[in-house]
């Protein structure tokens, strides 16, 4: 049975025929895209016009993000800017300490255990003015149930007095640089670092069972995909352990769910020897809507957790240099069994000498093994320069930039931890198009709310959250950035014969817009409104997912 | 929250090859009655040798003889958790970190969790390479913070290197950690009371009076004839904190001391050296019995009649 879509716009992302009125789809597949006269001559169809007011675009592709953002919708979200949760309900920002404190009392209040932890995400206290969430602001919250707050970095959080009471850190002798203390000699309620949040986190409600994801984070995630029109999305750090694999397996695999799921296993727990054999395993339990057997390596931390391994000078503010995720000797040997078992491996590297790392053994070892088309993909890559652009060139590597990062933390890189002139050139777009290294851009949701159409225009404006334009020269135009948020991502996946344009043979996967992303001016691309998405053919209505 | 004692901890560092995991078998092998509890990185890179493991549940090997091995990868906190629960208790943790840790940021995550107290940080070095990883580009200041961290340095495969090369890397070591107390060996053979402490309790039956020298000659199981251990009585009171820091420092020459003095504020204090580091802590069960002290240090490097001088001074008649 084949169904022609009618729709104001096609944008195909095919340069045979950049824009068509129709999509011919037939068992979740494209017949082609064109008039309906053209499309007449594969036979007897069904005319849906439920999108003739449309604007029909390729699925939209993240390829970085994590399921763990349909988890994190169980906490009160207390972030400063607007944020969509999985039942399309708005929550506003919250711009002052005393509004998050009043949105966590009215949650409370509706808490019938008063012992019951509470536990909040999303707060970024860096617009608070300097003023900083401490544990006898939470204990106005309640002074009894122990409460935990998650920043949005996901680098700290901030806890009342009976979590630090449970987690036994309500004690002057903690010697510990991520928990700070008060006048009192008792901590504060921040608690900086994995090692320092672990102890209260898993009192407040945030503990590993939680992060790894569940089937209902997974369906909630998967919501949260087709308000933003994406219907592939990448689950990027899994441990993959035969439960979960069972667990995404069935869920993924229900008729009505609206997205295809990559998940990579991350470097973790086994030798590099077994890692590989687990991933061709893994590979073999890939389905249509969850794709396995890609690899993650860490090999540094973050820029504004001042974990990231940076190149001479450093941090701007004389931080330290950040720590090593792995030895050159492990990622060596990584390489090499990725590039021998043709296993797709994607990298993060987020400081520029964490990148030159890659760069130098990716040297070496393809001097030994020459590896075609291998697609290693680094991701995040921040702060790359252009001579690091050019060698990601020549040795095949493809990137992910984080221009949402940009947007949400660029005024603190310009002020503090990178300074003013590496913070222009943060998450370059541009020198990637221009070297033509293939470019992905993503959220790292939930560190960043999911959506690659405002990915996309952080990507074209460069503007921080203070307004300030940083990097005028790495601005990219729409049109490049909506073929990095289809084709781009999916490129680096190695899906982008799947997905990623509407032409002959491709999945039936559609963004479904009400308004068309090419003619919106460019400085309003992100309010581009999205109705929901077509997955494999079928219709997934956002009002009612 | 029992009030149990702290459960004394040892960090052991050092870069990927140093020999930590060839210590680590080394010492479950040689526990000697000990329940140790060791906490590695990561199964992945650590081959506990097959015959040692009694039974494997995934994050835990149970080892002959009572010891376990949990993998916590990247959650410390919440194996050193899942520990304290565990029956029976271990007597003593072991950590060993991955080849790119920095030992003194596991030192502080320690002090998250209540119940656990660093005694030391043993930090190993490969003599065949430790020169050259010094001075690689990426991962030089990772080698050096983790040597600068150590409280006792172990120069280990001194068997893969020329003479005139260990004089050099000898130096060099002197150099880089000037206060840190050094030990040479091949296949990660360190005594167990070099690695973990000796127990003042057990051997203080043994003990003579002050003045007499006991001397441990044949600790098993392989040969320590470099190491002398030496046992006092202490029937005055000392000051304990003086004489800990006495203990540690460099000039003395010790490379582990513990004790169980009476302090003169007039409580019975534990007292604990470990290279340069050095910790007085109140007993958790009394003990009405005389003060007693063993050390042990390398028999080339102990200053002699220096520990004996020290007590003198901090007694407190």
């Amino acid at each position: 049975m084949i169904t022609l879509f009618e729709a104001r716009k096609i944008l195909t992302m095919n340069p045979a025929r950049p824009d068509a009125t129709h999509v011919a789809v037939r068992d979740g597949r494209i017949l082609g895209a064109g008039s309906r006269d053209e499309l007449a001559g594969w036979g007897a169809y069904e005319l849906d016009r439920g999108f003739a007011d449309k604007v029909l675009m390729p699925g939209l592709v993240e390829g970085h993000s994590h399921v763990s953002e349909g988890v994190f919708w169980r906490s009160v979200y207390c972030g400063y800017f607007d944020r969509t949760d999985p039942d399309g309900r708005v929550w506003s920002g919250l711009k002052t300490i005393d509004a998050v404190l009043e949105r966590l009392r009215d949650v409370a209040a509706s808490l019938p255990d008063p012992a019951a932890p509470l536990s909040g995400w999303s707060l970024d206290p860096i617009y608070f003015g300097g003023e900083r969430l401490n544990r006898h602001h939470l204990d106005q919250v309640s002074p009894t149930r122990p409460i935990g707050i998650m920043h949005a970095s996901g680098h700290i959080l901030s806890v009342n007095t009976p979590a630090l009471e449970r987690a036994g850190l309500l004690r002057p002798d903690v010697d510990h640089p991520g928990v700070p203390c008060g006048a009192d000699g008792l901590p504060t309620g921040e608690l900086k670092g994995p090692d320092a949040m672990m102890p209260a986190g898993r009192h407040v409600g945030f503990n590993r069972e939680l992060q790894a994801g569940d089937e209902l984070g997974l369906r909630q995630f998967a919501r949260l995909c087709v308000r933003q029109g994406v219907t592939t999305a990448t689950d990027l750090a899994n441990l993959l352990p035969d439960a979960a694999v069972q667990m995404m397996s069935a869920v993924t695999g229900q008729p009505d769910f609206p997205v295809r799921i990559v998940s990579f296993r991350r470097a973790y727990g086994m030798t590099m020897t077994e890692l590989f054999q687990r991933a061709r395993v893994l590979a073999g339990h890939s389905a249509e809507r969850l794709r396995l057997g890609g690899v993650k390596l860490f090999v540094d931390g973050s820029i504004q957790g001042f974990s990231a391994r940076l190149r001479w000078p450093g941090y701007y503010n004389g931080e330290p240099n950040g720590l090593w995720y792995t030895t050159p000797e492990q990622l060596r040997e990584a390489l090499e069994l990725a590039l021998a078992d043709g296993i797709l491996v994607h990298i993060h590297t987020n400081g520029d000498e964490a990148t030159e790392l890659v760069l130098d053994c990716l040297e070496q070892v393809l001097r030994r093994r020459p590896g075609v088309d291998h697609r290693f993909t680094l991701q995040h890559c921040q702060l790359a320069d252009a001579a690091q652009f050019r060698r990601m060139k020549s040795l095949g590597l493809c990137v992910n930039l984080f221009p949402n990062h940009h947007f949400y933390w660029g005024d603190q890189h310009h002020a503090i931890t990178v300074g003013p002139e590496r913070a222009e050139r943060m998450n370059a777009c541009a020198t990637a198009l221009a070297t033509g290294v293939p470019l992905a851009i993503h959220s790292d949701a939930p560190v960043t709310p999911l959506g690659p159409l405002f990915t996309a225009w952080c990507a074209v404006n460069r503007l921080t959250a203070s307004g300030r334009q940083l990097g005028a020269h790495e601005r990219i135009s729409v049109a490049d950035a909506l073929r990095t948020i289809t084709l781009g991502a999916a490129y680096t996946l190695k899906l982008d014969g799947e997905v990623g344009s509407i032409e002959c043979g491709k999945r039936a996967d559609f963004a479904v817009l009400e308004d068309d992303p090419t003619e919106i001016a460019p400085e309003r691309l992100r309010d581009v409104r999205i109705w929901g998405t077509v997955q494999g053919g079928r219709v997934f209505d956002a009002r009612d997912i | 929250m029992p009030t149990m004692p702290a459960l004394p901890v040892t960090i052991i560092g050092g870069y990927l090859g140093a020999g930590k995991t060839t210590l680590v078998n080394h010492l479950l092998r040689n526990a000697d009655g000990r329940r140790l509890a060791v906490l590695v990185n990561d199964f992945g890179e650590l081959p506990i040798d097959a015959d040692l493991i009694e039974h494997n549940d995934g994050n835990v090997i149970g080892i002959a003889g009572g010891c376990v091995c949990c993998s916590y990868g990247s959650d410390l906190i919440a194996a050193l958790e899942d520990l304290q629960v565990r029956s029976p208790r271990p007597d003593q943790v072991l950590i060993e970190t991955s080849g790119v840790s920095l030992p003194a940021a596991v030192a502080s995550a320690l002090s998250l969790v209540p119940g656990y107290r660093t005694e030391g940080i043993v930090v190993l070095a490969d003599a065949e390479t430790i020169r050259q990883r010094a001075l690689d580009p990426y991962m030089a200041d990772t080698v050096m913070r983790q040597l600068a961290q150590a409280d006792l340095l172990v120069l280990n495969k001194t068997d893969l290197v020329d003479a005139p090369s260990l004089v050099d890397i000898r130096r060099w070591l002197a150099a880089t950690a000037p206060a840190t107390p050094l030990l040479e060996t091949r296949d990660a053979l360190i005594p167990l009371t070099v690695v973990l402490g000796l127990d003042a309790t057990a051997v203080g039956d043994e003990t003579r009076s002050l003045g007499t020298r006991f001397e441990a000659t044949n600790q098993r199981p392989h040969d320590t004839s470099g190491y002398a251990t030496t046992s006092f009585r202490l029937d005055d009171p000392v000051d304990a904190r003086a004489l800990a820091r006495g203990l540690a420092a460099s000039a003395v020459g010790l490379l582990r001391a513990k004790g169980i003095v009476n302090d003169h504020s007039g409580v019975v204090l534990q007292l604990q050296v470990v290279g340069a580091r050095w910790q007085v802590h109140a007993l958790a069960e009394a003990d009405a019995g005389p003060g007693r002290l063993v050390t042990i240090g390398l028999r080339a490097a102990i200053r002699p009649g220096a520990v004996e001088a020290l007590i003198a001074r901090t007694t407190r008649l």
